[in-house]
């Protein structure tokens, strides 16, 4: 960890992320997509759209261009199948909205700049989701805007050996939003309930929340790493009834993006929202100081915590359920601490 | 067999099948007007059910089964909001207290609708039978049917010695569709929701007789049908999806300007664009079928996308048809490359409207 330079890393990086996009794209194209991948990463580095689809039928049909002119026509063709299914309508969306297709190609490769090149997301511990059946991913919340979800989405899309999807439970003020709840449903997030979440995790899906809610995404700078309470528990009771274990899951750097030095009560009240961030750049530099800070960011997932032992009236009792909130607060707040020990610098 | 509401187009149909059921004597279709339809042998009574001449009928003919399918959000013929809200809530009034002084009366089916969850952005992703609506809706049709389910209740609570069934449809649309959703999606334009892509389910008119004949029989071994039950085709679409499909384009307003838009709409006329279908084409509303599939043992023949299908069949094609849009993608996929193969990868700022040599 102490000697993990940008270069070597990022190079690194690239090449995971050539390896792991056929992987995913396994149900789309059979034979070709492990071709294609190798061909588009070695073609573009760097660029960003290459996760088009590809889902070409006449594969093998231009031998001639060669690898490069050959990988150039099926990734244009795709694109092309791409956009005639998306402007005839013909695609699928689950009953929550979510748009598998769409987060696929255009959504995530949006994210992952940011993520790879921006923020340089380190993540630990993939292993511990498991490759198949729900999961409940229970996760720190911090930096005023919710971009932690959305990286921790992406971490979890581009690592996982299965390539699972995560499904985040965002608060109620996103559906509440225009264009940000249809781009939320169209991503794969649900309201924060127990109902869409044991929906989901009885689907065998694995399903991120992040407790604190608005506590941890809106505290102030100086309590950055401090865990807030944990809501009431809800989730526990939900991965019980369930029966699917919860992956502690801790995020270190999405706390310094803004730091929050002050909180408008006044203009939160007025905007109907339930903070209304200051920070050293925030109103006073207009939409420049909405830019994050280039802090590096780890994501280190661990040991899950099975369910799988308690009765099913468990969910019911109170105290169990304290404790084991408590028990997942805890390994988080630790693994918290210990990656911050280990951090060289916030940026680097 | 007592059916009301037999005068329109769902009544009628559901008249004419279930006299071909073994199971069924007699049918007695009521209706305020006379129907613009034939009814086979069924015998109509012209009778309004808000008047309590019905519990005359429900004696005389000695009816052991009704079937309550005139709860609607839409007149019949010319009739303005007022007598829809009063067919629906104090005809259903009129209709239970009479079904209460009857005692052949052994079955009730009601046709009820998911208005009653509302819509809002609080609510679960999917609605079950048993949610309750974290925002109760405030007026129209919504609120009628809120109003009638409680009557229902209370009737059921009543005489539990009658089977009760209410059966809660989605969106109806088929090709002889007559609801509010389909006249809204027969406009040239569809006017949408800023920022909102609502998620939609249909049921298919054939699928709603189904059930219907289903709900107003004896039970099928293993299953049960009374209670409550959600009925709605598989799967789910998106409006953008919808309206791609039947290829007409929308018109994003900003939620206010929308408002407007409906009550613009609604004073010429052309269709009924309630507070509550704008919420609809806001927030969107899915519900759980497997009380349908498991305990009423009903299983719909199409799927929310094939209804819509059927659907924009009979709707003939809007102004952007999807297969018009598909061929223009395909005809930029079939243009020949600009340069030689090795100038493509020069060009890489292009992207996708790059047209590729490989014809489609």
């Amino acid at each position: 960890m102490a000697d993990a330079k940008i270069i070597p890393f990022d190079d690194d990086r690239s090449r995971t992320g050539g390896s792991a996009r056929p992987g995913r794209r396994r149900g789309q194209g059979p034979a070709a997509a492990s071709v294609v991948g190798t061909a588009a990463v070695s073609a573009l580095p760097g660029q960003q759209d290459a996760s088009e689809p590809q889902e070409e039928p006449e594969r093998a049909s231009r031998p001639l261009g060669g690898a490069e002119g050959g990988g150039w026509d099926r990734r244009i063709a795709g694109g092309l199948a791409f956009l005639r299914r998306r402007v005839t309508g013909e695609y699928d969306v689950d009953e929550f909205g979510y748009d598998e297709e769409l987060t696929d190609q255009v959504l995530m490769s949006m994210l992952r700049p940011v993520y790879e090149k921006y923020f340089r997301v380190e993540v630990k511990g993939i292993e511990n989701i498991p490759s198949e059946g729900g999961a409940l991913i229970v996760s720190n919340h911090s930096g005023t805007l919710p971009l932690d979800g959305l990286m921790l989405q992406v971490a979890v899309h581009d690592n996982h050996p299965a390539g699972r999807h995560l499904r985040l439970l965002a608060a109620d003020l996103v559906f509440m939003l225009p264009v940000v709840n249809e781009l939320a449903r169209k991503a794969g997030h649900t309201l924060a309930c127990s109902e869409d979440a044991e929906r989901l995790l009885r689907r065998g899906e694995v399903v991120g929340v992040m407790p604190e809610g608005f506590k941890g995404i809106g505290k102030p700078f100086g309590e950055r790493y401090k865990l807030q309470r944990f809501g009431r528990g809800g989730f526990v009771s939900t991965a019980l009834q369930a029966g699917v274990p919860i992956v502690p899951c801790s995020i270190v750097g999405a706390e310094e993006i803004y730091p929050m030095i002050g909180n408008s009560k006044t203009l939160a009240r007025l905007l109907g929202v339930p903070y209304f961030p200051i920070t050293p750049t925030f109103p006073w530099l207009g939409p420049l100081g909405a830019v994050p800070l280039p802090t590096k960011w780890t994501i280190q997932f661990g040991e899950p915590i099975s369910t799988a032992g308690y009765p099913v009236e468990a969910a019911e009792d109170p105290m169990l359920m304290f404790n084991l909130t408590d028990q997942v607060r805890e390994q988080i707040q630790h693994t918290l601490y210990k990656l911050l020990v280990q951090r060289r610098s916030v940026f680097f | 067999m007592l059916v009301t509401g037999a005068a329109r187009q769902l009544g009628g149909r559901f008249v004419r099948r279930i006299q071909r059921d073994p199971g069924v004597d007699r049918v007695i279709a009521v209706d305020a007007v006379a129907p613009g339809h034939g009814l086979g042998d069924a015998e109509f009574v012209t009778a309004d059910i808000r008047q309590p001449a019905i519990a005359r009928v429900l004696a005389e003919h000695s009816v052991d089964t009704v079937v309550h399918l005139d709860v609607s959000a839409k007149a019949v013929g010319t009739g303005g909001r007022t007598t829809v809200k009063e067919t629906n809530v104090i005809g259903t009034m009129q209709l239970l207290g009479a079904c209460q002084k009857a005692p052949s009366v052994r079955r009730l089916v009601v046709k009820s609708s998911t208005n009653v969850y509302g819509s809002a952005p609080r609510d679960p992703a999917v609605f079950t039978e048993t949610t309750p609506p974290k925002s109760l809706p405030s007026g129209g049709f919504a609120k009628d049917v809120v109003e009638v389910e409680g009557y229902v209740r209370g009737f059921a609570r009543r005489r539990p010695d009658v089977a009760v069934c209410v059966l809660r449809f989605a969106n109806i649309l088929g090709p002889r569709a007559d609801s509010p959703l389909a006249d809204y999606l027969s406009l040239p334009v569809l006017p949408t929701v800023f920022g909102y892509d609502p998620r939609l389910q249909f049921v298919h008119e054939d699928d709603v007789v189904d059930v219907l004949g289903v709900a107003s029989g004896e039970p099928g071994r293993g299953t049960l049908n009374s209670g409550t039950f959600n009925i709605a085709g598989d799967g789910v679409l998106l409006l953008s999806q919808c309206s791609r499909r039947l290829g007409r384009p929308t018109m994003p307003l900003l939620l206010p300007a929308v408002t407007w838009v409906g009550q613009a709409l609604r004073t010429f006329a052309m269709t009924d664009f309630s507070p509550e279908q704008i919420r609809l084409l806001t927030h969107g509303r899915v519900v759980s079928t497997v009380q349908m599939r498991e305990t009423l043992g009903f299983h719909p023949r199409f799927s929310t996308a094939e209804t819509f299908a059927e659907f924009a069949r009979s709707q003939g094609p809007g102004l952007l048809p999807p297969e018009a849009v598909g061929r223009a993608v395909d005809r930029l996929a079939a243009r020949p490359f600009a340069g030689a193969g090795g100038d493509g990868p020069g060009i890489t700022g292009a992207g996708d409207t790059e047209p590729a040599p490989s014809a489609r």
